[in-house]
């Protein structure tokens, strides 16, 4: 178990290295930074002296190794635009963010995982080809389109829900069921074909010989092994809302840290864009070990 | 006293084109040793499983009578087979490997069933799997309880099924090729295991296997399969010293004697292959390989009775 998580560590600690790495090229790849910042009406001087005063003088490999080294202190720089720390930023930010992408992935769970059980119980029946038609459209329908229909009818025309902001529990409704929405097409597949595979399985006609109730070889014996592939997809997805949620955060107006990457995309204020992307991947790699942990937990075999 | 199990005319089919079981007949008493003999897809496995109920989907048995210690299995619901399944009747499988949920320890495995069917305490069920386990034959029970199955070997896994399928005492084992997926060594403990078991217990046994080796050792009685049918049933001793049927005649034949072999008689063979067989098939199974078969066998072949307990299926006589 031990060389298990420290083999998972070492990785994750590639990746976000990679990660950081390419965060920092890409940003620097969109064009010379000084000049973008300066802003179209600056003079050749002005561009010197923004050039000058963000250490973009310097070697660029200097650059990069001072931006690393601060970053594993917890320092992400400062933002040209809101003129405060970038970590403050996004700290006030990611609280948003996270209630969103968890409200999500919970709204996707609590349908997809019962969807799937049953589709596959019934397999091969109309139920079951209902369900995988809707999630055919589901995986189809853009997230900002289908919030904008959510928005008119429940926000607009119902008047039941708020249409923008983040004051109350409410205003995560709409938005929260949007991303799950495209979270739950793929679960509830997982869950349906997991859930065949293990009824057809010599351990479930065991679980069956032993006269066990319907209830326990459905919900402790086949869902336990069919759970392990959607454990891992779900933290994958609850990653993809994280940072997906950029799109959707700007259809509700919900100021998360998706809205400030977009933000700072448009202001050329690159030190967050750069906190932006590290903090997610960060964040999404996190959640990956997450799911290696959990699927240890569910499948014994994995705890070599 | 009505026998432990008793099946009349079994069949099984699986959709609309193909027929495992076409009328099969069996009775297992109580203390005896059943063994169903015949090679790979005569149908052997389906007749267990359909006793079970445990067929596939798209599997569907019909049958004149089959009856459990009295008790109509044909009227059950899924509840009532539940309910007796694991517990007055059990089963162990031929793929020890794969039985076992991989998610959930040995122990939890074992003590949810005395759990289920009698409602004991886990502390209770704990002891009792502990003592099943050394019973079977496995050291260290206390160890292995708290193990997932992927820590154990193929010979320990048959052995934790066995040790499980005794959890409640049943009255009835069904035991589907308990040793084709072990090495001989294990085979042997294994078999000799069962029949300890089955004598100490006195439980009813169907053992289904293709190796005679091991019906001559453990039977009873035996009910030779071919094709879907039960061709020949017999007392153990009968049925090898007198077989009738030419396919058990084969069978026979095809089980080298130390010592009784010359050296230029080779060992028996019966050509061909097991007929896939549908519905509306009319006749003997068997005529296609067999060395006796004329026209008349392509009709419907007549039940006879060699001695008292001795039938078979085939137009020649005794």
């Amino acid at each position: 178990m031990l060389s298990f998580l420290t083999r998972r560590l070492i990785v994750a600690l590639l990746v976000a290295a990679t990660v950081m790495t390419l965060a920092f090229v890409l940003t620097r790849l969109s064009g010379d930074l000084a000049t973008s910042i300066a802003g179209a009406n600056a003079t050749q001087a002005d561009i010197e002296v923004i050039r000058k005063a963000y250490g973009l003088d310097r070697p660029v490999l200097t650059q990069f190794f001072d931006w690393v080294g601060r970053a594993l202190t917890g320092d992400l720089g400062n933002s040209y635009f809101f003129q405060t720390r970038v970590s403050t930023l996004i700290a006030e930010r990611m609280p948003v963010t996270l209630t969103l992408g968890i409200t999500g992935l919970l709204i996707a769970l609590f349908v997809s995982i019962p969807l799937g059980i049953l589709a596959a119980v019934r397999e091969g029946t109309g139920f079951d080809r209902a369900v995988q038609m809707v999630a055919l459209l589901g995986q189809a329908m853009p997230s900002f389109w289908l919030g904008l229909l959510l928005m008119i009818t429940f926000g607009l025309q119902l008047g039941w829900l708020p249409i923008s902001g983040t004051g109350s529990w409410e205003n995560f409704v709409m938005p929260g069921v949007v991303l799950a929405f495209s979270a739950i097409p793929a679960l509830t597949r997982l869950t349906r074909a997991g859930m065949i595979q293990a009824m057809g399985s010599d351990y479930i006609r065991t679980a069956r010989a032993k006269g066990l109730s319907r209830a326990s070889i459905l919900l402790k014996h086949a869902l336990r092994n069919a759970a392990i592939p959607v454990v891992a997809i779900a933290a994958v997805q609850l990653g993809f809302m994280l940072g997906g949620s950029i799109v959707i955060e700007q259809v509700f107006a919900l100021h998360g840290v998706g809205f400030l990457a977009w933000e700072s995309i448009a202001k050329n204020d690159f030190p967050v864009v750069q906190a932006v992307v590290l903090v997610l991947a960060v964040i999404y790699v996190a959640l990956t070990m997450v799911a290696d942990l959990m699927n240890a937990v569910l499948d014994p075999r994995l705890r070599v | 006293m009505s026998a432990l199990l008793e099946v009349e005319q079994l069949e099984v089919g699986f959709g609309s084109r193909t027929s495992a079981v076409r009328g099969t007949s069996l009775t297992v008493e109580r203390g005896e040793t059943h063994c169903l003999v015949g090679e790979s897809g005569c149908g052997k496995s389906v007749t267990a499983l359909a006793v079970m109920n445990l067929l596939a989907r798209g599997g569907y048995r019909r049958a004149r009578r089959m009856s459990f210690q009295g008790e109509d299995l044909l009227k059950l619901n899924d509840r009532g087979m539940a309910r007796l399944r694991g517990n007055a009747m059990a089963m162990i499988f031929q793929e020890p490997m794969t039985s076992l949920n991989p998610a959930y320890t040995v122990g939890s495995q074992m003590t949810e069933v005395l759990r289920r069917h009698k409602g004991s305490s886990q502390r209770v069920a704990t002891d009792r799997a502990a003592d099943l386990l050394a019973r079977v034959g496995i050291t260290a029970p206390g160890l292995r309880l708290g193990q997932f199955p992927h820590q154990l070997s193929g010979g320990l896994r048959q052995r934790v099924m066995i040790a499980m399928a005794l959890m409640c005492d049943p009255q009835l084992l069904i035991a589907d090729e308990p040793t084709t997926a072990l090495d001989v060594t294990v085979q042997a403990q294994i078999l000799r295991l069962l029949a300890e078991l089955q004598r100490d217990l006195g439980l009813g046994m169907l053992l289904i296997t293709h190796d005679l080796g091991i019906v001559a050792r453990v039977a009873t009685r035996v009910s030779v399969m071919y094709a879907g049918e039960v061709v020949e049933s017999a007392a153990t001793a009968q049925l090898f010293s007198d077989p009738k049927h030419p396919y058990t005649q084969g069978l026979l034949r095809c089980v080298p004697v130390p010592g009784k072999q010359r050296q230029d008689e080779p060992l028996g063979s019966i050509p061909g292959t097991v007929p896939r067989i549908g519905p509306g098939f009319e006749g003997c199974g068997f005529r296609e390989r067999c060395s006796f078969a004329d026209a008349s066998c392509a009709q419907t072949v007549p039940h006879q009775t060699a001695a008292p307990g001795h039938d078979y299926l085939c137009r020649l006589a005794p």
